[in-house]
């Protein structure tokens, strides 16, 4: 694993505007971004109406997904460029959902939207036409997916690392600082948990931390990536970025994201939480 | 808002919010004194430093946060800018401003 192969900047996306084995797709939770503008030929995938299932809480099955590729004009042998706003975290759920059912080339744009703007490069309003074509998903590979009973029995036995902030993870706040503190679920963290929020592995302009850095992060942190590891958040698109950086910056073989995160574990009944800035105990 | 997490422009507003629960922050970017800038990046850090959220400017430059009580410090990022930190308390029940000028 490389980080060229998993990872592109600003020019190379410009430099790739008419390769016409290159989607450059846009992922938000909600598409009013893409709406007003997006870069040019970017198609669109909402995160809450294409990727999550409308009644259950889960994904799109794999019918589901191969009918939402293959109407948005994407083939298996695409190379599918994936970036969005809010530092590219709905763009890295995505990324990490291709990989879940086995698109073999999928990259994200280093810096997402905000880098794009902040550089004040193009932005378009037409939707591209492409024409559609016929995908394929495989069977999920559940090996970069966590569930609620693995994420129990992984305490005091497994890496669990807890991406959100600080305050979040304390307990002090349910959110992120960007929503409204009203929370059904409980307050706090998963017992052992450390605490290293996913900013800690990106530049201020959305950009991911060299290598070396990011190494540094979870090492100073006293994880031991040689160790199964385990990210959460709040809903799983915090952690899918941090499971980016280890999973395909860093090459750390056995990560997942627990996509029910906090939302699910802090509702579970009769599962243990630490309160507090330290980790806890087992 | 259990399903979501993003954070759309301007900030969550504060229709059927309970204030009275909430530690805000929110406040207007410009250029120069009085051109409101959309699309700068405004990110609230903790006081130890540590980043928390992040909203980018809605049509009128503004942002708002729902923190927690304490000292705040707004980083405003923005195309042909420097950053511009800006230091702020945050109170329960109370709805704290900031402006944040860039320059013209």
């Amino acid at each position: 694993m490389s980080r060229e192969s998993v990872l592109v900047s600003a020019d190379w996306v410009e430099q790739h505007f008419d390769d016409p084995a290159v989607v450059l797709v846009e992922v938000d939770e909600d598409t009013a971004a893409y709406d007003k503008n997006h870069i040019r030929g970017a198609v669109r995938l909402d995160w809450k109406a294409d990727l999550q299932d409308p009644v259950r809480r889960d994904f799109v099955d794999p019918g589901q997904f191969e009918a939402l590729l293959s109407a948005r004009g994407i083939g298996n042998d695409d190379t599918v460029v994936l970036y969005g706003g809010n530092n590219n975290w709905f763009a890295a759920y995505a990324y990490w959902y291709f990989k879940l059912y086995g698109h073999r080339d999928v990259r994200l744009l280093d810096g997402g939207r905000k880098i794009w703007e902040l550089e004040s490069r193009e932005l378009v309003t037409d939707a591209p036409q492409r024409a559609a074509k016929q995908y394929t998903a495989a069977d999920p590979d559940l090996s970069i997916r966590a569930f609620r009973d693995e994420v129990v029995a992984a305490i005091g036995a497994k890496n669990l690392v807890d991406v959100r902030s600080p305050d979040e993870f304390a307990g002090r706040l349910l959110a992120p600082a960007h929503l409204p503190q009203e929370q059904s679920q409980r307050g706090g963290h998963i017992p052992t948990a450390r605490n290293i929020p996913w900013s800690k592995a990106a530049n201020d302009d959305g950009t991911f931390r060299s290598d070396d850095d990011l190494r540094s992060l979870y090492g100073d942190a006293g994880v031991d990536l040689s160790t199964d590891t385990i990210a959460y958040c709040r809903i799983g698109e915090r952690s899918a970025h941090t499971w980016f950086v280890l999973h395909e910056l860093l090459g750390v073989q056995n990560v997942k994201n627990y996509d029910g995160s906090w939302t699910e574990y802090g509702s579970l009944v009769g599962v243990p939480i630490a309160v507090g800035d330290e980790p806890g105990v087992a | 808002m259990t399903e979501g997490c993003a954070a759309p422009p301007g900030g969550v507003p504060l229709d059927g919010v309970d204030l009275s629960t909430q530690s805000v922050i929110q406040g207007v970017v410009t250029r120069g004194v009085d051109r409101p800038l959309a699309g700068a990046y405004v990110r609230l850090h903790d006081a130890s430093g540590e980043f928390t959220a992040e909203v980018p400017t809605d049509e009128a430059g503004g942002f708002r946060f729902f923190a927690a009580p304490g000292r705040w410090t707004v980083r405003t990022l923005a195309p042909r800018a420097e950053p511009v930190d800006r230091v702020v308390v945050a109170q329960r029940g109370v709805v704290a401003e900031v402006e944040v000028t860039l320059p013209a």
